[in-house]
């Protein structure tokens, strides 16, 4: 009886993560679509050197940072992936969603400042362990940084 | 993220564009550790049932990421520098529930 409790409860957690977590994903997902085209208009490299033949007025350090966790649903079918090996497609969402958000984040910092361009760019991931769970569910930081410029008038 | 430079300029260049790198100082940092309280904690591996962004964490390690780019500042200050480039971050997670949150770069004079 109460192995049948637990494994109702373990099914309940899959559910909610696999309906909750996928409609935040889903979500997530329009909204990042729907910034990063609102803010095409500043230009992200990662070269050190920005073009000699431009002047520049000002340039100034931004950044921007996330934090994402994983749902129960992605948990379980990633213990299962890692078993018989392969892609993790679940993870490469998670990475992908992390990285654009700390890239936007970047970038709607530099539009706020006033500039059009971001050099030298840096992607960072850290991997933030159990997110206080005590269940083994990971969270992981990314973050973006680089140094915005804004043109001189010529 | 909003940083009170204090005419400090900062970039992740090797110079600041427009202006002339007239002395190096040497490398500058500042670091700092923190962990989050038991009730973002909480919330946090709630939250983590559903996935998502754990807000909670986001802003905690922002607020680190500043005040080690405060410190970094304040030692490129004694230097007497009036700008860090090349600066970078980096972040550690040093013992369960606590994070160590770095920024250093080179301090120098520009013109």
């Amino acid at each position: 009886m109460e192995l049948l409790i637990q494994l109702a409860f373990i099914a309940i957690l899959l559910v909610i993560g696999l309906v909750v977590g996928g409609m935040v994903e889903r979500r997530h997902f329009s909204s990042l679509a729907m910034r990063e085209a609102d803010l095409k208009l500043v230009m992200v490299f990662n070269e050190k050197t920005p073009p000699a033949n431009v002047e520049y007025r000002d340039a100034f350090l931004v950044a921007g940072s996330v934090v994402l966790g994983e749902d129960y649903f992605k948990r379980f079918a990633a213990s299962l992936r890692s078993f018989f090996g392969g892609n993790m497609r679940m993870y490469e969402s998670l990475m992908d969603r992390g990285r654009r958000e700390a890239i936007l984040r970047m970038k709607e910092e530099a539009h706020r400042r006033g500039a059009r361009a971001v050099f030298n760019v840096r992607l960072e991931t850290s991997s933030l362990g159990d997110g206080g769970s005590g269940r083994g569910m990971f969270s992981a930081e990314f973050i973006a940084y680089g140094t915005a410029l804004i043109q001189s008038k010529g | 993220m909003s940083l009170r430079t204090d005419r400090m300029e900062l970039t992740n260049l090797e110079t600041v564009p427009g202006k002339q790198v007239v002395r190096h100082l040497g490398l500058v940092q500042g670091s700092t550790v923190r962990s989050k309280h038991a009730g973002r904690d909480l919330m946090a591996g709630l939250k983590n049932f559903v996935g998502g962004e754990l807000k909670g964490y986001t802003e905690l390690l922002n607020e680190s990421r500043n005040e080690a780019l405060e410190r970094m500042i304040q030692q490129a200050k004694a230097t007497g520098a009036n700008a860090v480039v090349n600066v970078r971050f980096s972040t550690s997670n040093i013992a369960a529930g606590a994070a160590e949150v770095m920024a250093y770069g080179t301090a120098v004079v520009v013109q």
